[in-house]
């Protein structure tokens, strides 16, 4: 039987252009800009400077702390800048520039292509090994995996919840993983569901991604009776933490608490492809599986680049630049953001590249708001998108808190639905920024 | 008959006893306020800005009431005349500040910064400059989307559609600081207004390197220093690539006007330069003098 969240959420268009494209293994870039802070957290520090030689898989930026993580050399040649560089938003983050010679891996990384089923990493040892990798939430959060990974003391984790659900419209990378390393997911799934201790792993996938769900089900069987695969409604956003949980177990997470509060620990499907190869193959995340679509795009495609390529190159290889191309989104076409600029880099968590065109772009007038409460219907949160916006135009920051402003998880299904035209979740997170920036300076 | 008189008569005997309760109650419970903070709120000039720093023009008359000097209170709307009354009605003496008035530190106006993107969602600088670094090359730069209009409760600021930049006036602006607070980018900076409203600043807050700041914006600070070279008071500073007059050193001499390669350094209502003369013509003219 299927399941779905029940309060809110939107169906958007598909439009998964690039279903079914094998992916395509991209040759390293000539150089790569790596940001250190690619996570949800302290900034990594930088260990490289100007001048030093580096081979892929080599530790360039440490992690700043324990909500952190570390960042690894994609690629092997020399250090040509340690400086601060434009990300996707147009201000300047801390980046290591590397100017690729060869391609010379460290020696403990097994590249092989054979499928180790041992887990040999004793239990205990898995957190702090996927910490040394620097995996971080592949599915666009970023959020520090081993953090997920340490339960606290005194709670337990009964379920690990797989996130596989790919509720972005357009955004095919996850589909096709599962498609061509289903093995490799399930016993990742196997490993952290021993590193947190838990009972079950349930996978969760949309139905439209039929052959996901039979492929996995049978690679799954394979392994262990623990982990189950459930089919859910397509809806989105279903892969929000929060929906997701709430989907396939039934419980809710208290508002301002975490998964761990509820029993579980969701998990990115990306994130499991990248723990298997951390624990099982010593790889660090220097790579990752980007989906470049769009509808004006002659070839979209699903391509396994170096962190650190250009999102220009993977535009090329897609095809080129389509001339009327009016905006390029990183990331899916409801939560991700258009970038500034075309040289901005892949990161650990560039799910998709989006190519829109200028009609796509359009988006309608802005009218006043007519009260038709459509967004208080769609807000998978139960939150009032209208009544947020309005407090942050008359700036009343505090009067956000008990609105529980910061419950929201930016899905945009509420700018999405509104009939009047209004960018609400902009203000929403305009107001969201303001409200942490008091709540911080109180606590200091 | 008997029927209307006994209505009236305890009526009014019911209400002339009420009326002695609330009486007694209101003498009571009566609230103390000085009046001196009515005349005062009286000479204020009422708009409410809180440029005073204080919760409108009430809470300013009671702060100025209850302050054994008024050294530290300064209603920057009404200026220097409204302190005067309000010391005058006070019996203390008010202490002369220098006018400010807001300036705007960006020129980047549309022919003289590109733009390198197309912004699409909610017309605000908050908004924006939260979302990404603008829709120019520079990250620092005016957003032009007159977040600073809104909040400017004396109609002194209005964005030109021409050059996409507000235009502050000199007249109306009373330095309450509110667009300060408002703009994102911290462009707009409250300066003396000099004498005869003349002033001498650096129009950019453009961090970047020389380079990088010159290809974003034609008109940009590219902290080269030759303004502090030329400077003979000190007033010059250079930090992070942009220069920096301090308004309390600055003489008004034009010097770094004259040097500035970029343009960036404006300076308002002085009057036309002479044209110049170069030094040989000088020279002769010297010589014929003292033949």
């Amino acid at each position: 039987m299927l399941k779905t969240f029940p309060t809110g959420g939107v169906h958007p268009a598909e439009n998964k252009l690039s279903a079914g494209k094998t992916i395509v293994k991209m040759d390293p870039p000539k150089t790569v800009v790596v940001p250190v802070s690619q996570h949800i957290g302290a900034p990594a520090q930088a260990v490289v400077a100007k001048g030093d030689k580096v081979m892929v898989g080599q530790l360039i930026a440490k992690s700043g702390g324990f909500v952190s993580a570390n960042i690894h050399a994609p690629v092997s040649g020399t250090v040509v800048k340690v400086d601060k560089m434009p990300d996707s938003t147009g201000y300047k983050q801390m980046c290591v520039v590397i100017d690729t010679a060869g391609d010379e891996w460290l020696p403990d990384i097994d590249r092989s292509a054979d499928l180790i089923t041992e887990i040999s990493v004793p239990d205990g040892e898995i957190a702090a090994k996927i910490a040394a990798a620097g995996i971080v939430g592949m599915g666009g959060a970023g959020f520090p995996t081993h953090v997920k990974m340490t339960v606290p003391p005194g709670k337990k984790a009964s379920h690990l919840v797989i996130n596989a659900v790919e509720c972005e419209p357009y955004l095919t990378s996850d589909h096709q993983l599962m498609m061509e390393k289903a093995n490799e997911i399930i016993i990742g799934c196997l490993i952290m569901q021993r590193a947190i201790a838990a009972t079950q792993t349930i996978i969760g996938i949309e139905n439209n991604k039929p052959d996901a769900i039979k492929h996995l089900t049978e690679t799954a069987a394979k392994y262990s009776s623990s982990i189950v695969v459930q089919g859910l409604k397509v809806k989105y956003p279903q892969g929000g933490e929060k929906q997701l949980i709430k989907a396939v177990v039934k419980r809710e997470v208290p508002s301002g608490g975490l998964p761990i509060d509820v029993g579980c620990v969701v998990q990115n499907v990306g994130t499991a492809y990248a723990v298997y190869e951390a624990i099982q193959k010593n790889k660090p995340v220097i790579e990752r599986v980007v989906s470049v679509t769009g509808k004006s795009l002659q070839n979209p495609v699903n391509l396994l680049a170096r962190i650190g390529t250009p999102i220009s190159e993977l535009i090329e290889a897609a095809g080129g630049l389509p001339e009327n191309t009016a905006k390029i989104v990183n990331g899916g076409p409801m939560m991700g953001k258009a970038v500034a600029d075309v040289s901005v880099p892949v990161t650990k968590t560039t799910s998709g590249v989006l190519i829109i065109s200028e009609l796509e772009a359009l988006r309608p007038e802005q009218f006043n708001c007519i009260r038709c409460a459509r967004c208080v219907g769609v807000c998978p949160m139960s939150l009032e998108p209208y009544l947020l916006k309005n407090l942050v135009n008359i700036s009343e920051w505090e009067a956000l808190q008990p609105e529980r402003v910061l419950d929201c998880i930016e899905c945009g299904s509420c700018s999405y639905t509104c009939v009047a035209g209004i960018p609400l979740l902009d203000y929403i997170r305009l107001g969201k920024a303001n409200l942490n920036k008091i709540l911080r300076s109180r606590k200091s | 008959m008997e029927v209307v008189l006994y209505t009236v008569v305890s009526l009014s005997v019911l209400g002339a006893v009420l009326g002695i309760v609330l009486f007694v109650i209101a003498q009571k419970f009566k609230v103390v306020e000085d009046p001196r903070i009515d005349e005062v709120e009286a000479v204020l000039p009422g708009a409410n800005c809180g440029g005073c720093g204080l919760p409108g023009c009430r809470g300013f008359a009671e702060a100025c009431v209850k302050a054994d000097d008024l050294g530290a209170l300064f209603c920057p709307a009404g200026g220097n005349a409204c302190m005067a009354q309000v010391a005058q009605a006070l019996g203390q003496v008010a202490v002369e500040k220098d006018p400010m008035i807001a300036v705007l530190r960006c020129s980047g106006s549309f022919d003289k910064r590109p733009k390198t993107n197309h912004y699409n969602s909610a017309p605000s600088c908050a908004v924006a400059s939260m979302l990404y670094s603008g829709d120019t090359g520079c990250p620092n730069g005016c957003l032009g989307m007159g977040d600073c209009v809104d909040v400017c409760t004396f109609d002194a600021i209005y964005i030109d559609n021409t050059t996409g930049l507000p235009v502050i006036s000199d007249v109306n602006c009373t330095a309450c600081g509110a667009c300060v607070k408002a703009c994102p980018k911290n462009i707009i900076e409250l300066r003396l207004k000099g004498k005869k409203d003349r002033r001498i600043f650096v129009s950019c807050v453009n961090t970047e390197k020389g380079g990088i700041a010159k290809k974003s914006c034609s008109v940009a600070c590219i902290g080269c220093g030759l303004c502090a070279k030329a400077c003979a008071y000190d007033a010059i500073k250079i930090e992070n690539n942009l220069a920096y007059i301090d308004f309390e050193k600055c003489k008004l001499c034009r010097k770094c006007v004259e040097v500035c390669p970029t343009n960036a350094i404006h300076e308002l209502n002085f009057p036309a330069r002479k044209p110049k003369v170069s030094d040989d013509a000088t020279i002769a003219e010297k010589t014929k003098e003292n033949e």
